[in-house]
């Protein structure tokens, strides 16, 4: 993985205060909104060329619709994904299964993203069916196979149905598929969550090799916090609907700023007893609040311990904290949080 | 099942990384990086390239060791051979009656008796199949295709049309079946199996509807059809590639057993006087005239209606047995 800053090169994805509200409605026939889920609520960060960008937060955080977002399986209530410098929210019909060619995603449960009457042939050539101009048909059977190959499957499987193939293996079908229009970007929603650790981490090699060899650039989303580590190059911290801190992955891990990004890293678990009785761990109180009626001012603050009026009245702004503005630090990275400052909480 | 699942491969489970200081998941990925390339070459049970077997096949492999399917089916085989061809083994004509014999009991060549108009009890019994067949097909066929169609596209698009039709749906649900079909029968004169056909279609079809609803509203939020929408594939693909083949077994299960009670919904048409009428030969008619002669010549009322019973027996199970070939969840 190449060691990108910003500025050395142009985003590919740029997401620019994405909101989404899943309204919540009364009566039967003549339907009437009496509320709305706040599942995104103002989201913004960049995706660079070849670089891997980690999503984590906890369930519920609007982690699965900033990429049904991204896909446009959902659209935006309001906001803007430029990919490219072309907002692709509003696009439609053919325009919008061109720009489809471009991104792809990999699905978080291998056992339901595969349609269980194609055979793996059928599901990994789809993509050629709907796009034909990819590939002229007499070439399909052997991209297909190629695609298998490369991500390590047997070619000789393509008449096989996805129920013959264990959990590791049908989510290589699925990065196969997602493979096959040749993308620059992949949307990864948990690729691996649903997946045993031995094999999550051969999924994750093999996403690795394929972000080499074919120039990829992911939006990685998941709450496993290793994991992440191990495949972004930044991570960006979501909670209830926001960004909570963004920045590449030593700011974020070894330099937190913001509580919430804090108190999540020092639940990580610890493989070493000494380390684990020496470490600083962060207990949080309450659930979380509702996204149908998120609290005022900055979300986190009815569960967060450096909490004061301000906190209530006015919503923090994702940046870079005054405190450390202009200094060559890591924890100068964007944080929404009105009192940010450094906590050193992973023991590792 | 006996067959189809692969075994992970056989270095999958050592991988689980021992935890130490470089922590648990670095050193299961450098493992899985040997483990890689052996990955590949795992064949399964039945070899690379093997037979693959798809969940129809696997359904109809079960079906076929089931024997209250093979019984039902081969009824049904032979219900339909002499609903096209009843002169196989009746060689008389159902409507040339004697009456001199009437209600006599069986005699050569007549094993069934004779009813009140004298004619052969046997070759009406065998004759009657075709109208219950016929009607009972070409219901189920009518209603399983409007049924599915109407219900397939108010659940895969939803909104106001899906609202609409439900409440429709319910309407026709609130008919009450027999004071309908005293009704709007009662007004036609045809002798032909149209009307009931017709009057059947347009009862049953909520039911199939439903059916179909819901089974679409299931399929179509599973994540391959996320999948094939964010490949960029249009509705038309959603629905006949990736929904319908996914949602389709409830309905045929459900227009099965269907199948079964249309048949008798015919019968019991007829039998009140508003379903086929003569000159058809139909189990219901003859029913209908030999109930009140129950005491005198019960051989005329118990061959239609075990007929009857028989065929809408075979058509009910092997519905039943579909379903249990065809539902994952009760394997």
């Amino acid at each position: 993985m190449a060691d990108l800053t910003k500025g050395e090169r142009e985003p590919i994805l740029q997401v620019r205060n994405l909101v989404k509200h899943f309204p919540l409605t009364q009566g039967i026939l003549f339907k009437k909104q009496v509320g709305a889920v706040k599942a995104v609520d103002g989201v913004s960060f960049d995706l660079y060329r070849g670089e891997t960008l980690g999503i984590v937060g906890e369930s519920g955080c609007g982690k699965s619709t900033v990429a049904k977002l991204l896909m446009s399986l959902e659209r935006a209530t309001s906001g803007e994904v430029f990919y490219k410098g072309q907002d692709i929210t509003k696009l439609s019909g053919r325009a919008l299964k061109a720009v489809r060619r471009n991104i792809q995603m990999v699905f978080q449960d291998p056992y339901t993203s595969l349609n269980p009457r194609m055979t793996v042939g059928d599901i990994i050539g789809e993509p050629f069916e709907i796009h034909p101009e990819v590939a002229p048909k007499g070439d399909r059977r052997r991209k297909v196979q190629e695609l298998l190959d490369v991500v390590g499957l047997n070619p000789e499987y393509i008449n096989r149905y996805p129920h013959q193939f264990s959990g590791g293996q049908r989510q290589r079908i699925g990065i196969a598929r997602g493979l096959a229009l040749n993308p620059e970007i992949i949307i990864c929603d948990e690729p691996v969550s649903a997946l045993d650790v031995s094999v999550q981490a051969q999924v994750v090699n093999l996403m690795e090799k394929l972000q080499d060899e074919f120039d990829l650039s992911y939006v990685f989303i998941a709450h496993d916090l290793s994991i992440v580590r191990h495949i972004s190059d930044r991570v960006g911290v979501m909670y209830l609907g926001k960004m909570a801190e963004i920045g590449t992955d030593n700011e974020i891990y070894d330099h937190p700023t913001h509580p919430y990004t804090q108190a999540l890293l020092s639940a990580v678990p610890v493989p070493d007893p000494e380390a684990r009785e020496a470490r600083d761990r962060i207990i949080l109180t309450g659930d979380v609040p509702s996204p149908a009626n998120p609290p005022s001012g900055c979300r986190f603050r009815t569960r967060c311990w450096k909490a004061q009026d301000i906190c209530s009245t006015e919503q923090p702004l994702l940046a870079v904290p005054e405190r450390y503005k202009g200094q060559n630090t890591l924890a100068a990275h964007e944080s929404a949080c009105h009192f940010a400052e450094e906590r050193a909480v992973l023991a590792v | 099942m006996p067959e189809p699942y692969d075994p992970l491969q056989p270095g999958d489970k050592e991988a689980i990384a021992p935890t130490g200081a470089g922590g648990p998941m670095d050193l299961a990925i450098e493992e899985a990086e040997s483990l890689e390339k052996t990955l590949g070459d795992a064949p399964g049970p039945s070899g690379p390239g093997g037979k693959a077997r798809s969940l129809w096949s696997d359904a109809w492999h079960q079906l076929r060791r089931n024997p209250v399917f093979v019984v039902s089916a081969l009824l049904i085989a032979f219900l339909v051979v002499i609903a096209i061809w009843p002169q196989l083994i009746a060689s008389g004509d159902p409507l040339k009656c004697d009456l001199s014999k009437s209600q006599e009991g069986s005699a050569p060549g007549h094993p069934f008796g004779y009813d009140t108009q004298g004619c052969d009890v046997y070759t009406r019994t065998v004759y009657g199949a075709r109208a219950s067949i016929t009607v009972g097909v070409c219901a189920t066929l009518g209603a399983a295709l409007l049924g599915s169609l109407l219900g397939g596209l108010a659940g895969f698009f939803g909104g106001w049309g899906d609202a609409t039709l439900s409440r429709v749906a319910d309407i026709f649900f609130g008919i009450p079946v027999i004071l309908g079909g005293l009704v709007f029968l009662s007004v036609v004169t045809s002798t032909t199996v149209w009307p009931v056909v017709g009057f059947i279609v347009l009862l049953g079809w909520p039911q199939i509807a439903r059916i179909a609803r819901g089974s679409v509203i299931t399929a179509k939020q599973n994540d391959y059809v996320q999948a094939a929408r964010a490949l960029g594939a249009g509705n038309t693909r959603l629905l006949l590639r990736h929904v319908a083949p996914n949602a389709v077994a409830p309905v045929i299960v459900v227009a099965t057993i269907a199948l079964g009670t249309y048949i008798a919904l015919e019968a019991t048409l007829s039998f009140l006087g508003v379903g086929l009428r003569p000159p058809t030969v139909s189990w219901g008619i003859d029913i209908s005239n030999a109930a009140s002669q129950i005491r005198n010549a019960p051989h005329m009322l118990l061959w239609p209606a075990g007929a009857l019973s028989i065929t809408v027996l075979a058509f009910i199970m092997l519905g039943d047995a579909v379903r249990d070939a065809l539902d994952p969840k009760l394997r």
